[in-house]
C-alpha cells in the first residue's frame, strides 16, 4: 500500500510539473548557476558542480539503502526485526569516509579562495558605494564619478498597482540609467563601501558578491574575458527599495572603454558649467521632475505624499509650502537630517535648484518660487 | 520487556484537577503547561503562516500587486521571528514539558512555578511584537537578523522589537534551566544518563545551548538600543563603532540557535524510528556523542553566515573548515537512523511517515548546507533563494515535520484516543508533496540569481516563483487538516492502549492513556531491561 501511495504521489507531482511546464514553454527556466565570464567565476562554477555531484552521489547511496529497507524490510512482507544495535566496523567507516570526502572538497575550495583574495596589481580601480537605493561609481584613476539608478520604465512599472505588464518592460528591474563600464581583459579592482546601511554588490557573471558596509572598504577583483552586458542586484537587505537597486555592468573592448571615459569627462565638465546659467520655470520643472523621480520619489513617493510614520509628506511640510521654509528646504537637501540623506555631494547646483523648484510648485503646492543654481551656491 | 514498570493506580484517586481559567493561568502542572505551549505554538504557526501566504501571494507573479515594499519587508521579518521564536521553539518546549517527566519517571518538572512564568511571558512578548504591525512606520522590516544600521532606522516599533526579544530570551532561558534541573535531579532510580531516551538527551544539550546563546542575543540588541536612544556607537562607523561586530555577536547566538531548533527534532525522530522498525535505535552512544559534538562545534562556525562581509583569508578558511566538519557528526546521525531501519520490521503509521520524510528532506537541507559552507561558492549562494530553500528544508521539512511526527506519535498517549490514521496520512502526503513544490524550485531561483528578501523580481524568475507560490498555498491550507485531526482526536475516538504502538518502549508508555494529572508520584524502578533498549 505504501509503495502504491508513493507511486501515486510521485506521478501526481510529475504531472503537475509537466502541466505547468507545458503552460509556459516560451519562458526561460533558469535551473543552475552560470559559469560566468571570468577565470574565477568558472572555477567557482566547477567547484559548485563538483560538490553538487558529490552530495547527489551520497544522497543516492543513503536514500537507496533507506528505500531498500522501506520496500523489503516491512512488516507486511513478513519481515522479522533483527535486534542488533551496534556494528563497530560500520560506525568507524561512516566516520572516516566522510572525513576523507570533506578533505577532498576542501583542497580545491582553499585554492580558489586564495586566488580570489589576490587583489594586487590591478590596472583600474573603481570604488562602488551603496546608497539607499542606488549605486555610485568612482573611477579613481580618471576622476570620474556618477550614480546609477533603476531605469525609469522599470521604476514606473514596479509601483504598486501600476498595471504595467513587467513582461513588456525591457530587462524589468535589471536595467539602470547609467551602467558601470569596464574594459575586457584587464585586471580591475572593485572596492565596495556604503554611505548609509549595508548593501551588497553582486553581478553573478563575476562569480562573487561582496558587502558594501558603511565605514569599511572591501576589495575585490575581476578580469572579464568576454564583452557583454552583465546584470545583477543588491543582495543585502537595505530597506524599502532593496529590490530596486540593480547593477548593470557593460564590458567593452579597450578602445571603446577609452572613448567612453573621454565622453564622460566631457559630460562632467558641461555639468560643472551649468551652475552659472539662469533657467526658466519650465526648464526647472522639467529637470526637477526627472531628478525628483530618480532621487526622492522612492521615499517621498511620486505624488509627494511620503509614507506615513516613516517618510514625511512634502504636501504638509512647512519647508515646502511656506516661503519662510525656503532656506531650510534648501539646507535639508544639501545637508540632510536623520533618515534624509545629504544630497549636497550627489547633486550639482543646477540639479538641486531644479528639485527645490519642482518640490515647491508640483502637486498643487504652487508657491511660485523659482530657485536658481546661484541660490544653491550661496547656500552651500 | 515493558511490563517491569507497574504504575501505582491508587494515586488516581487523588487526581484533583483545578478547574476554570485558573487551571491554566496558575498552572504548575507539566502536562497543562506543555499543552499550553503546544497550543500557543500552533496559533503562532498559523500567524507566521499567514504572513508567508502574503509573501507568496505577492511573489506569485512579477510586479507589485498587493503590498508595498516596506510592508513586504515587515512580512519576511515578522514571519521569521514568529516562526522561530513563536512556533518552533515553544513547540519544542511543549514537548519537553509533556514528555521529559514521563520519560525519566519524575512527577513533574523540577521548578513548576518557573515553568508557569516562562510560558506566560510568551503571550506578552508576542503582544509587544505583533502590536507593532499597527504602529506608524510599521512592524520591524530590517530582517529577523536585525542588522544595524538598517534596523536602527526603524520607527516606533524599534523598542518594542528589542524588548520582545528580551522577553523571549528570558522565557527560553527559564525553560532551559528547568529542563536541566529536572533531568539532573529528578530521574527515577536506575535511570542513568546513558539510559535516558534520546529525546531527553537532545533536550539537555539544547538547554545548554539556550543558556549559552540567548544572553548573547540580549546583549547585542541592548547595544543596539543604547546606540539608538543613548548616544552610544557600538555599531555606528561614524562614531568609531563597527556594524559588522553586530553580525559577529548575532551569529554567535544565531548558529547555536539553528541547533536549538533542530536538536529536539533529532530526538523525536530517534524515538519514532525504532518504534516503527520494531528494533532498538542503532548506535545509541554515538547518537549522544554526535549530538553533543554538533552542539559544541556550533559555537565555532558562526561566521559562515557572513562570508561576504570581507574577513581575512585565515578567518574565511577557519570558518569553512569548521563548518564542513559539522557534516561528520550529522552524517553519523543519519547513518544511524538508516541502520536502525535496516532489517527491521517496518510499518508506516503517520509518525513514521513524517519521520522518514524528515530523514530524506533534512538530509537534502544538509547537502545544501554543506554547499553553503564552501566559502568561494558561498560568495555566489549567499543571500539568494538558494539559502532560503536551504533553511526551509532544515526548518520546515526538518524541525516542523519532526514536530508533526512527535505530535502524532504521542497524541494518543496525551488524549487517550487514537487520531484518524487515514486523515493523518492524507495530511502527510499533501504536506510532503506541496512542501517540495514550494521549496525545491527555490534552489533553482537562487542559482539563477534571484536575491532573497525582494518583493518583486525580474521576469526570468516568474515561472519558478509561480510554482513555488502554488505549492505554498496548498501547503498552507493543508495544515488546517492537522488542526481538524487534533481536535477530533481530543474529543474522542478509538481508545488508546497504554503502549499505543506495538514497538514503543520507554516509561511514558507504561502509564495509562491519558496519563493521570500527576504521574509517577512514586518513582518507577528502571533496569537495563526497561530502559531504551
Ligand atoms: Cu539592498
Ligand atoms: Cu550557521
Amino acid at each position: 500500500m505504501f509503495v502504491k501511495k508513493l507511486k501515486d504521489g510521485v506521478v501526481g507531482a510529475v504531472t503537475m510539473f509537466s502541466l505547468l511546464w507545458a503552460g509556459t514553454v516560451s519562458a526561460e527556466w533558469g535551473l543552475n548557476m552560470t559559469p560566468g565570464v571570468t577565470p574565477i567565476s568558472r572555477e567557482v562554477y566547477d567547484l559548485h558542480m563538483l560538490i553538487l555531484y558529490i552530495v547527489t552521489a551520497i544522497g543516492i547511496i543513503v536514500f537507496g539503502v533507506m528505500f531498500w529497507s522501506i520496500i523489503y524490510h516491512r512488516k507486511s512482507k513478513g519481515a522479522v526485526a533483527k535486534q542488533f544495535h551496534h556494528n563497530t566496523f560500520a560506525e568507524i567507516a561512516w566516520t572516516i569516509i566522510p572525513i576523507l570526502i570533506l578533505v577532498a572538497m576542501a583542497i580545491p575550495a582553499t585554492k580558489t579562495l586564495i586566488k580570489m583574495e589576490q587583489t594586487g596589481d590591478a590596472e583600474i580601480t573603481v570604488k562602488i558605494t551603496g546608497y539607499q537605493w542606488k549605486w555610485k561609481y568612482d573611477y579613481l584613476e580618471d576622476g570620474l564619478s556618477f550614480y546609477s539608478v533603476l531605469a525609469q520604465d522599470s521604476n514606473e512599472a514596479r509601483q504598486v498597482g501600476s498595471s504595467i505588464d513587467p513582461a513588456g518592460v525591457d530587462h524589468y528591474l535589471l536595467d539602470v540609467d547609467e551602467p558601470i563600464v569596464l574594459p575586457v581583459g584587464k585586471k580591475v579592482r572593485l572596492l565596495t563601501t556604503a554611505a548609509d546601511v549595508i548593501h551588497a554588490w553582486w553581478v553573478p557573471a563575476l562569480g562573487w558578491k561582496r558587502d558594501a558596509i558603511p565605514g569599511f572598504i572591501n576589495d575585490n577583483w575581476a578580469v572579464i574575458e568576454e564583452p557583454g552586458t552583465y546584470r545583477g542586484q543588491c543582495a543585502e537587505l537595505c530597506g524599502k527599495d532593496h529590490g530596486f537597486m540593480p547593477i548593470v555592468l557593460k564590458a567593452v573592448p579597450e578602445a571603446e572603454y577609452v572613448a567612453w571615459v573621454e565622453e564622460k569627462k566631457a559630460e562632467a565638465a558641461a555639468r560643472a558649467a551649468s551652475g552659472d546659467k539662469e533657467y526658466s520655470m519650465e526648464e526647472l520643472m522639467v529637470n526637477g521632475e526627472d531628478l525628483y523621480n530618480k532621487n526622492c520619489a522612492s521615499c517621498h513617493m511620486a505624488n509627494g505624499q511620503g509614507v506615513p510614520g516613516v517618510f514625511p509628506s512634502l504636501l504638509e511640510s512647512q519647508l515646502t509650502i511656506t516661503s519662510e521654509g525656503l532656506a531650510e528646504h534648501i539646507d535639508r537637501i544639501i545637508n540632510g537630517k536623520g533618515l534624509m540623506p545629504a544630497f549636497g555631494e550627489q547633486l550639482s547646483d543646477a540639479d538641486i535648484a531644479a528639485v527645490v523648484t519642482y518640490e515647491r510648485n508640483a502637486w498643487g503646492i504652487d508657491t511660485g518660487d523659482i530657485v536658481q543654481p546661484a541660490d544653491i551656491k550661496a547656500a552651500r | 520487556m515493558s511490563e517491569a514498570v507497574v504504575h501505582e493506580d491508587h494515586h488516581e484517586h487523588h487526581d484533583h484537577k483545578p478547574t476554570g481559567i485558573g487551571r491554566w493561568l496558575f498552572s504548575t502542572n507539566h502536562k497543562d503547561i506543555g499543552t499550553m505551549y503546544l497550543v500557543f505554538a500552533l496559533i503562532m504557526f498559523f500567524i507566521g503562516g499567514a504572513m508567508a501566504m502574503v509573501i507568496r501571494l505577492e511573489l506569485f507573479q512579477p510586479g507589485l500587486q498587493y503590498v508595498d515594499p516596506l510592508f513586504f519587508n515587515s512580512m519576511t521579518t515578522m514571519h521569521a521571528l514568529v516562526m522561530i521564536f513563536g512556533a518552533v521553539m515553544p513547540a519544542g518546549v511543549g514537548l519537553a514539558n509533556w514528555l521529559i517527566p514521563m520519560m525519566i519517571g519524575a512527577p513533574d518538572m523540577a521548578l513548576p512555578r518557573l515553568n508557569n512564568m516562562s510560558f506566560w511571558i510568551l503571550p506578552f512578548a508576542f503582544a509587544l511584537l505583533l502590536g507593532t504591525l499597527f504602529m506608524p512606520g510599521g512592524a520591524p522590516n530590517g530582517g529577523w537578523t536585525m542588522y544595524p544600521p538598517l534596523t536602527i532606522q526603524l520607527g516606533d516599533a524599534f523598542p518594542f522589537l528589542i524588548f520582545a526579544v528580551h522577553f523571549l530570551g528570558i522565557s527560553s532561558i527559564m525553560g532551559a534551566i528547568n529542563v536541566i534541573a529536572t533531568v539532573f535531579n529528578m530521574r527515577a532510580p536506575g535511570m542513568t544518563f546513558m539510559r535516558l531516551p534520546l529525546f531527553v538527551w537532545t533536550w539537555i544539550i539544547t538547554a545548554f545551548l539556550l543558556i549559552a546563546s540567548m544572553p548573547v542575543l540580549a546583549g547585542a540588541v541592548t547595544m543596539m538600543l543604547t546606540d539608538k536612544f543613548f548616544g552610544t556607537s557600538f555599531f555606528s562607523a561614524a562614531g568609531g563603532g563597527d556594524p559588522v561586530m553586530f553580525q559577529h555577536i548575532f551569529w554567535f547566538f544565531g548558529h547555536p540557535e539553528v541547533y536549538i531548533l533542530i536538536l529536539p527534532a533529532f530526538g523525536i525522530v530517534s524515538q519514532i524510528l525504532p518504534t516503527f522498525s520494531r528494533k532498538p535505535l542503532f548506535g545509541y552512544e554515538s547518537m549522544v556523542y554526535a549530538t553533543a559534538s554538533i552542539a559544541f562545534l556550533s559555537f565555532f562556525v558562526w561566521a559562515h553566515h557572513m562570508f561576504t562581509v570581507g574577513m581575512p583569508l585565515a578567518g574565511e578558511l577557519f570558518f569553512m573548515y569548521a563548518t564542513m566538519s559539522i557534516a561528520v557528526p550529522t552524517g553519523v546521525k543519519i547513518f544511524n537512523w538508516v541502520a536502525t531501519m535496516w532489517r527491521g520490521s517496518l510499518t508506516f503509521e503517520t509518525p513514521m511517515l513524517f519521520s522518514l520524510a524528515f530523514v530524506i528532506l533534512f538530509s537534502i537541507g544538509g547537502f545544501s548546507g554543506l554547499m553553503l559552507a564552501i566559502t568561494p561558492v558561498d560568495f555566489q549562494y549567499h543571500d539568494t533563494y538558494f539559502v532560503v530553500a536551504h533553511f526551509h528544508y532544515v526548518l520546515v521539512t526538518g524541525s516542523v515535520f519532526a514536530l508533526y511526527a512527535g505530535v502524532y506519535y504521542w497524541l494518543p498517549k496525551w488524549t487517550g484516543h487514537m487520531y484518524d490514521e487515514t486523515l493523518g496520512k492524507w495530511h502527510f502526503w499533501i504536506s510532503t508533496i506541496s512542501v517540495n513544490v514550494l521549496f525545491f524550485p527555490q534552489h533553482f531561483l537562487g542559482l539563477a540569481g534571484m536575491p532573497r528578501r525582494i518583493p518583486d523580481y525580474a521576469v526570468q524568475f516568474a515561472d519558478f516563483n509561480m510554482v513555488s507560490s502554488l505549492g505554498g498555498f496548498v501547503f498552507g491550507v493543508s495544515q488546517l487538516l492537522f488542526v481538524y485531526i487534533v481536535i477530533q482526536c481530543v474529543r474522542g475516538g478509538e481508545k488508546a492502549t497504554n503502549q499505543v504502538w506495538e514497538g514503543a518502549h520507554g516509561l511514558e508508555w507504561t502509564l495509562p492513556s491519558p496519563p493521570p494529572f500527576h504521574s509517577f508520584t512514586t518513582p518507577p524502578k528502571v533496569t537495563d531491561a526497561t530502559a531504551h533498549s
